[in-house]
């Protein structure tokens, strides 16, 4: 009788590698490109549409030309190069004319002064995108419009310091006279005080200190405002009016009070009415109606008005479906630790509602940027059909189209996936629910 | 026992205006009305004042006067000799036009990469991210600007259609083609498709001041009449399986119901299309569609289409995990579950952001002044406005009717929220 001895195994043996089929980039492609009939199909045409594309706007892309004159000579160059049917863009057009779709009509020697106002503008925005910066630099952010407006249009440095001591004077007012009135009433004259500054004080105080002291900057008009720096003031003017006033008419909307909230309703929901070409329309046209005789301000301001009111009906909206999804009993809870309305609006409601909207706040944004271009049919030089249509009027660039339209569309593409991607970021970061 | 007596006292001080809160609201209300009702009655003088001194006026009477201008697309019979009120009436037919078929694309369109966006597949998904992105991250106007260009820009000239007789004995080729058989012809300013035409129409009604196109309409009625009886079949077969279990074979009956009518109809009143036909310098006879209407309607459609897919990838994301699992446990197959389960309760987060974007894209065919097509703001408050120097009225009659229309689709969106809504407790 022999012996068995039964085998036990005293090592592990090396794991083996699964399959060619199964894994890396094979299973991959297994798993989420061709698991079944249906799925192969879609992936085949995708790649078909891929291929297609790419066909298309690969060599185009490859055969662009930086160096040349006119569309022609372009043209002369490429089929010399790639030979007779090649296609190709050509950038050079963007290298000639880059400086009027970023400054539009802006003087050539002057440029130093929108770039160092943008420069100062990230400066300027930073700490408000950042809570990790030094509050401090707050202070510049409130600065920083009158500098921006000063740098610009230039003129006396006169005129924007006239307008910042009225600033001061309103708060100088409400410091004297609030510990004996209260807030409201305080808040109230200081307002009055500083509007009589504005309006009566304002121009003879900075003429008279402008010929005792002229300091300023050659003045630029309007009319020379083009290009990007022309929808970057626009926009950024606007979206930093229209978020505080959408939080009030979002508040205003609402209120118990009869009155503020009809008014609310009914200026909301004639703005959303309306597209946004007829107020630009309404600025252009109109205003000389409803303004008083003689009174001229300037086309840009008129804009970023009707704009910013634009804007602002749009966030208001947002604003009220984030207040509308506050849990009833935050509110109670702030009215049970005794907070007065604006108080538990800053500290308890406010905060939370937009978080919420954040989203929907950011979009309206993105939308507002996207529709700075829409100022071309009031006459100014937007990037889009503005410059374009000045560069395609040129006998050199005539017939150009895709390169001008990929040019800024890009550039819109950029700023505005930028924004986007920075509300997701923002929304993460301030997520306190721990799902 | 102390009391503690909070009650306040019955005097009235003038104080308690501005810091009771009980009389607050009160103060801040009429501060509001005074000074709303200050800025409106500044608003309203200075218009009068400017008006004098413009020596203009601010009547509505120059509506009825003749316009003396084309109009390049009329939905509804239009001559120069037509008033501007008509020629207000064209531009507002042909926004509406515009924003219907542009809706329609962009929902089919939409609801397509929407869907696809949450596909398994990995290309297909990142494609229709890059289109999402790509779509609403540039401004429309650049949509509308790139469409118009392209379609004038890569087309032939009309007269490149023509055959010369020299060229016909020389054996040459015409340098463009017409598509689909002949019948369709694409140029630089317009696409000439084959028309629609009857032989022994119906004649025009008249009704209330408005023209109609009687043939359309007993069209219109037939069919309607044709799908309400499809409708009562289906439910007829719903109501046998009901209490047999057994559904009767209805496709041949529904698919006759539906086609024969509007067929006879269609040969009753000798339909037959109309080719366009190359004459001396342009093409005669089909029907032209502007590429000014198709490159708005196509660039708003493909840009409202980004938005759209996002609303719909965002209602099916909305329905939680649990109502698919529960499908699946009832023992419902996929596409059951599907048009069952997860759509009827996904419509509800969809539709109303879908509704404002149908809004958006009808107030965003007011961009047609990028390429001149003659929509409302064409008409009215284009040549109208130029012509009669009527400012204030045209703008304010333009207003008007883009806020009608645009508290008419809200109110409709607010009805049907209103139908949708869960019954809660």
């Amino acid at each position: 009788m022999t012996e068995f001895t039964p085998f036990v195994r005293t090592d592990m043996l090396e794991q083996r590698e699964p399959p060619a089929g199964q894994r890396g980039i094979i299973l991959w492609a297994r798993e989420n490109l061709f698991s079944g009939p249906m799925n192969t199909a879609l992936s085949l045409i995708g790649l078909v549409v891929i291929l297609w594309l790419a066909s298309h706007m690969v060599p185009w892309l490859l055969h662009g030309v930086w160096n040349a004159n006119s569309l022609t000579e372009c043209r002369e160059i490429i089929t010399a190069t790639w030979g007779p049917d090649a296609t190709g863009a050509c950038w050079a057009m963007v290298r000639e004319r880059w400086h009027q779709y970023v400054f539009g009509f802006y003087p050539m020697d002057l440029y130093w002064r929108p770039t160092l106002a943008f420069v100062l503008m990230l400066v300027a925005i930073a700490p408000i995108l950042y809570q990790s910066l030094p509050r401090q630099m707050m202070w510049f952010t409130a600065l920083y419009p009158f500098v921006c407006y000063w740098l610009l249009w230039g003129g006396t440095i006169w005129a924007p310091v006239v307008v910042l001591m009225g600033f001061g004077l309103f708060a100088l007012v409400f410091r004297l006279l609030v510990s004996g009135l209260g807030v409201p009433v305080s808040a109230g004259l200081g307002l009055v005080a500083a509007a009589a500054w504005w309006l009566l004080v304002q121009t003879p105080l900075s003429a008279a200190i402008h010929s005792v002291l002229p300091v300023g900057l050659r003045s630029v008009d309007s009319d020379q405002f083009g290009g990007f720096l022309l929808s970057i003031v626009i926009g950024v003017t606007a979206i930093a009016a229209s978020l505080p006033m959408g939080i009030l008419l979002a508040l205003g909307r609402k209120s118990d009070m009869m009155l503020v909230r009809t008014l609310s309703v009914g200026f909301i929901e004639f703005i959303r009415g309306v597209p946004l070409i007829t107020l630009l329309f309404t600025a252009s046209l109109l205003l000389q109606y409803f303004l008083p005789p003689e009174t001229n301000f300037d086309i840009i301001l008129r804009v970023i008005i009707l704009v910013t009111l634009f804007a602002a009906a749009y966030i208001a909206e947002v604003i009220r479906g984030g207040l509308a999804a506050l849990p009833r009993g935050q509110y109670e809870a702030a009215d049970a630790l005794g907070l007065d309305y604006w108080q538990a609006q800053r500290l308890i409601i406010m905060p939370q509602a937009l978080k919420i909207s954040i989203p929907g706040i950011v979009s309206s944004f993105i939308g507002l940027f996207k529709d700075t271009t829409l100022v071309a049919f009031v006459g100014l030089q937007d990037p889009l059909k503005g410059i374009t249509a000045v560069v395609r009027a040129d006998i050199n660039w005539k017939g150009i189209y895709w390169e001008p339209y990929i040019f800024a569309g890009v550039i819109f593409f950029l700023i505005c996936f930028g924004m986007s991607r920075y509300s997701m970021w923002l929304e993460r970061k301030l997520k306190t629910d721990h799902r | 026992m102390a009391f503690v007596q909070d009650t306040p006292k019955d005097s009235f001080r003038l104080g308690m205006l501005i810091y009771d809160t009980r009389y607050r609201s009160i103060t801040i209300q009429v501060i509001v009305l005074v000074l709303f009702l200050a800025f409106l009655s500044w608003l309203v003088n200075n218009t009068i004042e400017n008006l004098a001194a413009k020596d203009r006026t601010f009547d509505f009477g120059f509506l009825w006067s003749r316009a003396g201008y084309d109009i390049n697309q009329t939905l509804i019979p239009y001559t120069n000799d037509s008033t501007h009120m008509r020629a207000a009436m064209v531009g507002l037919l042909n926004t509406l036009l515009s924003a219907f078929v542009g809706c329609i694309i962009a929902t089919f369109l939409g609801v397509f990469i929407g869907v696809l966006r949450l596909s398994k597949n990995w290309l297909v998904s990142r494609l229709m991210t890059v289109y999402v992105e790509v779509f609403r991250n540039v401004p429309v106007l650049l949509w509308i600007l790139l469409a118009s260009t392209v379609l004038s820009e890569t087309t032939p000239a009309p007269s490149d259609f023509r055959v010369t007789e020299a060229m016909q004995a020389a054996g040459e080729q015409p340098k463009a083609h017409m598509l689909f058989n002949g019948s369709v012809a694409i140029t630089n300013r317009s696409m000439n498709l084959p028309a629609p035409l009857v032989e022994h129409g119906l004649p025009r009604l008249e009704f209330l001041g408005l023209s109609l196109n009687s043939n359309v309409l007993a069209f219109l009625i037939v069919f309607g009449a044709s799908i309400y009886a499809n409708h009562l079949l289906r439910s007829n077969a719903r109501r046998v399986q009901e209490q047999t279990g057994r559904r009767p074979v209805t496709w041949w009956k529904s698919l006759a119901i539906l086609l024969i009518p509007s067929a006879a109809l269609l040969f009753a009143l000798g339909f037959h299309l109309d080719y366009p036909v190359m004459t001396k310098f342009n093409f005669r006879g089909g029907m032209e569609l502007l590429h000014s209407f198709t490159a708005l309607t196509l660039a708003l459609a493909l840009y409202t289409a980004a938005f759209i897919a996002e609303i719909v990838r965002a209602g099916i994301m909305a329905i939680s995990r649990g109502q698919h699992e529960a499908a699946a446990a009832l023992g419902l197959r996929p596409g059951r579950t599907m048009s069952l389960v997860i759509l009827p309760q996904a419509l509800r987060v969809i539709i109303p952001p879908l509704i404002s974007q149908y809004l958006n894209l009808t107030k965003n065919t007011s961009l047609a002044i990028a390429v001149s097509y003659m929509d409302l703001r064409g008409t009215l408050g284009g040549i109208t406005l130029n012509q009669t120097g009527k400012e204030l009225e045209c703008m304010l009659l333009m207003m008007a009717i883009y806020l009608t229309i645009s508290l008419l689709i809200s109110s409709l969106m607010n009805l049907f929220n209103r139908a949708v809504k869960l019954k809660e407790r």
